[in-house]
């Protein structure tokens, strides 16, 4: 077999040297009920080109989000990526390296995840980040947990903007740690009083911006309101190009951020493995949870980096610890930090502006047609859109077309049937905004 | 000493924000067209403070960077329950297949059919190795799935009326363990290791009854030794009225030749990063499904993949066959990436394959207990798993550690095994090969640990406490990197 | 002025019904070289046995224990700005917090040096 190096010779010289006439000697410790004769049933070896074909038929029986136009968003964006970006990920040296824990061997991998740490904090406009979670909405969470720790009160009042899944999570783990949630209905078109809420048991308030139907805020008014009763304010972000274009949530005196970094770097690949960035003040560091690269010299004075502040961490703090999160998004944080060196102060600004306006002119387009009407005043590069009629059999019709046009609200929320959340990148073409202006147009007839 | 701080292959590389062009670009955009915006006011103004570099410039600095790295591809990691195994490249071709790589989670059901195919296949495979009827995919890594597995056991202890407030965990456990039991709001109650080096049955008894939640196992355990009293445990669990969680983080010694479910384990996470091959990439991504009994199946987190006239389909609210579920774990579906990665390995194997794995890593192990256990002092002697401990006693009187033993081996090209864990020996070092290893690289690996020790117990004590010499970095001051963080660039002051 | 002793390498030094608390020069060599503290703020009440701060190095952190029951007075902040004091000078300038003691005779069931010294030594 391919990938098992030990011929027959050597297992029974190994055994020899070993003292055991067979294999089975050393699975004795196993109970004789729970030793399996024979094979699993399963299907036996393949070589790779069976193993190719039965997965390659797979694959073919999706729709790539490239093959025709593609304005899905909501949590997740087709950005191009460069060649470079999937190229140096692929090195040996960083896709099959463990976690760094011996940093003298592992100073690519350390000096990454510091210049990764450095972007996430200018990009949020926040004063430290660490070296990733699995995700946004898991980032989400553990920002909630941490504003009960720094705070040290139970309750987290979260928008009705902030992405569904995202809430649901934070609910998932409140439900088990304690922490009392108030999960605000969503109201799109609408601005929330979120301010009015805050009390002496609040621990933080968590915005989006821009929010689930594209809208953004300035948040400044709810940061002061939050830090005038002692909570926080988290903001999260779910589509992170937006930082190149939008007042960043650290300017708006937001305490901690919590953010998908997919959009960078890495391609939409249904769902996962995505990239969970989180960043906040440093007064408040020896509470976030995660790793952390810090930088320091080495025996003969020279700069390194190592991965520092572990005590946080669960392999010594154990059930002490800021979370349990071990691994983490490694390969992925590379691929962001890469695609993020290419580009630069002035090409991620470019490429913001070039995503903007592509959602500028579909806005404009959708909005001529009978009975479409926009939700909501200002937008990065999603915005929602109310149909005359409901808009997941229309979505699904413009599928059978090869047009993927946007996600029904109601695949999240029920109650809201004729929503349509559109987004626009930089890989959408004139050619695209037709076909998707076209294809409503006729499916809304 | 060279003028450049280079030496030959070895080079110097400053950070990205020490190389700025500002207004430099590595990528060609179109201009925009300066449509009036819609930002509502809200445009960021002041610079960001990224750098501008070119293509080129990019490319050198991550290679550069790359060539300060051990990896796999390079050479043995004998790291304790990491089972750093290769990584094949098939499965990074069919993982960048367009036709999953660039499928949108929310695009209509319709059009994802192969994904959904590929997921339920994967959980199909995971069943019939654990022997569980159901399977959780969406944990994206070991303790992701950990939590996902107490909150299950909450759950269905929740909804029997039951509620308990502890769980028992090892000594020897991975700190994920505690740290997991405490996020679910659970109280720890640590269970001593006996004197061969298995979880004392007396002991877990003792502490057994109507307010303990669950046990948490790692099997084989942390010192790479099957809990040889594992029937009795998982009968003491169930008769105490609770649940069997096993961390299958050392499944790689077991898989295709023991299954879970026969064990009397009731929820086990698996890690794919680490028995199904999926690559460590530094730090992650992982991926850590959890395969659950029947009693559980109902609570497993969301979305849930069904099968319907019309094809499969996700569910995904809390609803119907799911209406008992504990919720999201994580956006969208789970690691997908790393379930067509951990497919293709799977299917490459085989039943047959995969057997083989766990034999060949329990050989591997125990090939290597042979070759150094007359000189290393061996924490619990006789046959281990995948994996075997050693103590520090044969380090005694020396002056060296487990530490400067382990740097040292990183001057003879190695990465060091697994330091001081398990707690419950003294400077423990663990060694688990993998099957991936041939007998040549076991044997060289072997020698060189054997004449470092037998320098250490012949008194040169200096040159191991001053190593590594010859890596990219001396030892680096962990000290003043913990007492004054430095977490980011920092422009130098004006 | 007596000096006593707990199984957890704390010492604890009364000055009249104020006692100083720090841990032991046995506790910091375990430790390693200390990085960060974390004291209470005065005002909080403790109890014997109960964790009144946390010491940390590199790769390690210790809860500081308690030895008797009391309000903390002061702590001293001198070793948050500069945790190496703990390492070297544990007994002096390394203290941890100054207790007012609710129950001074609760040092009576402690170890004095002696005793204390030959708690290390069986350690080995």
């Amino acid at each position: 077999m391919r990938y098992l190096p030990l011929t027959e010779a050597d297992r029974r010289a190994m055994l020899a040297a070993i003292g055991v006439g067979s294999i089975d000697e050393l699975f004795a410790d196993v109970p004789a009920s729970a030793r399996r004769r024979g094979l699993v049933d399963l299907p036996l070896a393949q070589g790779e080109l069976q193993v190719e074909r039965a997965i390659a038929a797979m694959a073919a029986r999706n729709l790539p989000a490239g093959s025709g136009p593609c304005f899905l968003g909501a949590g997740a964006y087709r950005h191009h990526v460069p060649a470079a970006v999937d190229h140096l990920i692929q090195r040996g040296e960083f896709l099959t390296s463990y976690t760094p824990y011996q940093p003298e061997i592992a100073q690519g991998t350390l000096q990454a995840l510091f210049e990764f740490q450095t972007q996430v904090a200018l990009l949020t406009g926040m004063e430290v980040a660490n070296a990733s979670l699995y995700d946004g909405a898991t980032a989400c969470a553990e920002a909630v947990a941490m504003a009960g720790r720094v705070t040290r009160r139970p309750k987290a009042i979260l928008s009705g903007g902030l992405h569904p899944h995202y809430r649901e999570v934070c609910a998932t783990y409140a439900r088990f740690n304690g922490a009392q949630l108030d999960l605000r209905a969503p109201q799109p078109g609408a601005d929330e009083d979120l301010a009015a809420l805050v009390d002496r048991d609040t621990a933080c308030v968590v915005v989006q911006n821009p929010d689930l139907f594209g809208e953004l805020r300035d948040y400044a008014g709810l940061a002061e309101a939050c830090h005038a009763a002692g909570a926080l304010l988290v903001v999260a972000v779910a589509e992170v190009v937006s930082l190149g274009a939008v007042r960043p949530p650290g300017e708006m005196g937001a305490d901690i951020v919590a953010a998908e970094g997919q959009s960078l770097g890495n391609a939409l690949g249904f769902g996962g493995p995505y990239l969970g960035l989180f960043a906040t003040r440093e007064a408040l560091v020896r509470q976030m949870p995660g790793r952390l690269a810090g930088e320091t010299v080495d025996a003969e004075g020279r700069r390194g980096w190592v991965l520092t502040l572990a005590t946080r961490e669960q392999h010594i703090r154990r059930e002490r610890a800021t979370s349990n999160v071990c691994t983490n998004s490694g390969l992925c944080a590379l691929a962001f930090t890469i695609h993020l060196a290419l580009l630069g102060e002035a090409g991620l600004r470019r490429l913001a502006l070039l995503n903007h306006e592509a959602a500028i002119a579909t806005a404009e387009r959708l909005a001529a047609i009978p009975g479409v009407a926009p939700v909501g005043r200002h937008f990065f590069n999603e915005f929602a859109v109310r149909l005359p009629k409901p808009a997941a059999p229309a979505v699904d019709r413009l599928a059978e077309r090869g047009v993927l046009a946007g996600v029904p609200l109601s695949r999240f929320y029920p109650e809201f049937p004729d929503l349509l959340l559109v987004a626009a990148t930089e890989t959408v073409t004139p050619d695209d905004i037709d076909r998707l202006e076209c294809g409503l147009r006729e499916v809304l007839a | 000493m060279t003028v450049t701080g280079n030496r030959g292959l070895q080079l110097e590389e400053k950070l990205l924000f020490e190389q700025d062009s500002p207004g430099h670009c590595g990528v060609d955009l179109p201009a925009p067209a300066g449509l009036p915006n819609r930002l509502g006011g809200l445009e960021r103004t002041r610079p960001i403070g990224l750098p501008g570099l070119s293509e080129p410039q990019v490319v050198r600095h991550y290679t550069r960077l790359s060539q300060k790295n051990y990896a796999i591809d390079s050479g043995l990691y004998p790291l304790g329950s990491c089972t750093m195994k290769h990584n094949p490249r098939l499965n990074e071709k069919l993982a960048r297949l367009p036709g999953f790589a660039d499928l949108h989670p929310l695009q209509p059901v319709s059009t994802v059919q192969g994904a959904l195919e590929l997921i339920d296949t994967l959980a199909h495979w995971l069943k019939a190795l654990t022997g569980l009827p159901a399977v959780a995919l969406s944990p994206a890594a070991g303790a992701h799935g950990e939590l996902c597995g107490m909150m299950t056991i909450r759950a269905a202890l929740s909804a029997r009326g039951d509620a308990r407030r502890r769980i028992l965990v090892p000594e020897s456990a991975h700190g994920t363990n505690p740290a997991t039991a405490a996020a679910c709001g659970y109280a720890i109650d640590n269970i001593p290791n006996n004197p061969r080096g298995r979880v004392d049955l007396a002991a877990l008894k003792a502490r057994l009854d109507g307010d303990v939640a669950a046990l948490m196992l790692t099997n084989p355990n942390t010192c790479g030794l099957f809990e040889d009293e594992i029937l009795e445990i998982a009968a003491a669990v169930h008769g105490a009225g609770a649940f069997f969680y096993c961390d299958g983080a050392n499944f790689n010694a077991i898989v295709g030749r023991v299954r879970p479910a026969d064990l009397g384990i009731d929820a086990l996470h698996l890690n794919l990063h680490k028995t199904f091959s999926t690559p460590h990439g530094g730090g992650g991504p992982g991926s850590g499904p959890v395969a659950l009994a029947a009693e559980l199946a109902p609570f497993a987190p969301l979305p849930w993949i069904v099968h319907g006239a019309a094809g499969r389909d996700l569910v995904e609210r809390p609803e119907g066959p799911a209406a008992a579920s504990i919720g999201r774990l994580k956006a969208f579906h789970g690691q997908m990436g790393m379930f067509v990665r951990a497919l293709a390995y799977m299917m490459s194997h085989g039943a047959d394959g995969l057997r083989q794995v766990a034999e060949d890593a329990v050989l591997n192990a125990n090939y290597l207990r042979a070759r150094l256990a007359g000189t290393l002092s061996q924490a619990y002697p006789g046959t281990c798993m995948h994996e075997v401990l050693f103590d520090d006693r044969f380090l005694k009187d020396t002056g060296v550690t487990t530490l400067d033993l382990a740097k040292a081996l990183i001057d003879e090209g190695f990465h060091p095994m697994t330091m001081y864990f398990p707690l419950v020996v003294h400077g423990a070092l663990l060694i688990e090969p993998t099957e991936t290893e041939s007998k040549a690289s076991l044997d060289q690996f072997a020698d060189a640990l054997l004449a470092l020790a037998a320098r250490a117990r012949g008194g040169d004590a200096e040159s191991l406490r001053a190593a590594p010499r010859l890596a990219p970095r001396r030892r680096l001051d962990e000290t003043a990197a913990a007492r004054k963080p430095v977490l980011r660039w920092r422009p130098p002051a004006a | 002025m007596t000096v006593r002793f707990t199984r957890d390498h704390e010492w604890i030094r009364t000055e009249g019904d104020i006692a100083v608390v720090g841990i032991t020069d046995y506790a910091q060599s375990q430790l390693g070289d200390v990085v960060y503290v974390e004291l209470p703020e005065p005002g909080r009440k403790v109890e014997r046995g109960g964790e009144a701060a946390v010491v940390e190095s590199a790769k390690a952190a210790s809860e500081v224990y308690a030895p008797a029951t009391g309000e903390v007075v002061a702590v001293n902040e001198a070793i948050v700005a500069d945790p190496a004091k703990v390492n070297a000078d544990p007994m002096g300038e390394g203290w941890f917090v100054k207790l007012r003691l609710a129950d001074p005779a609760e040092l009576d069931g402690l170890m004095d040096e002696a005793a204390y010294a030959r708690f290390v030594a069986e350690l080995g």
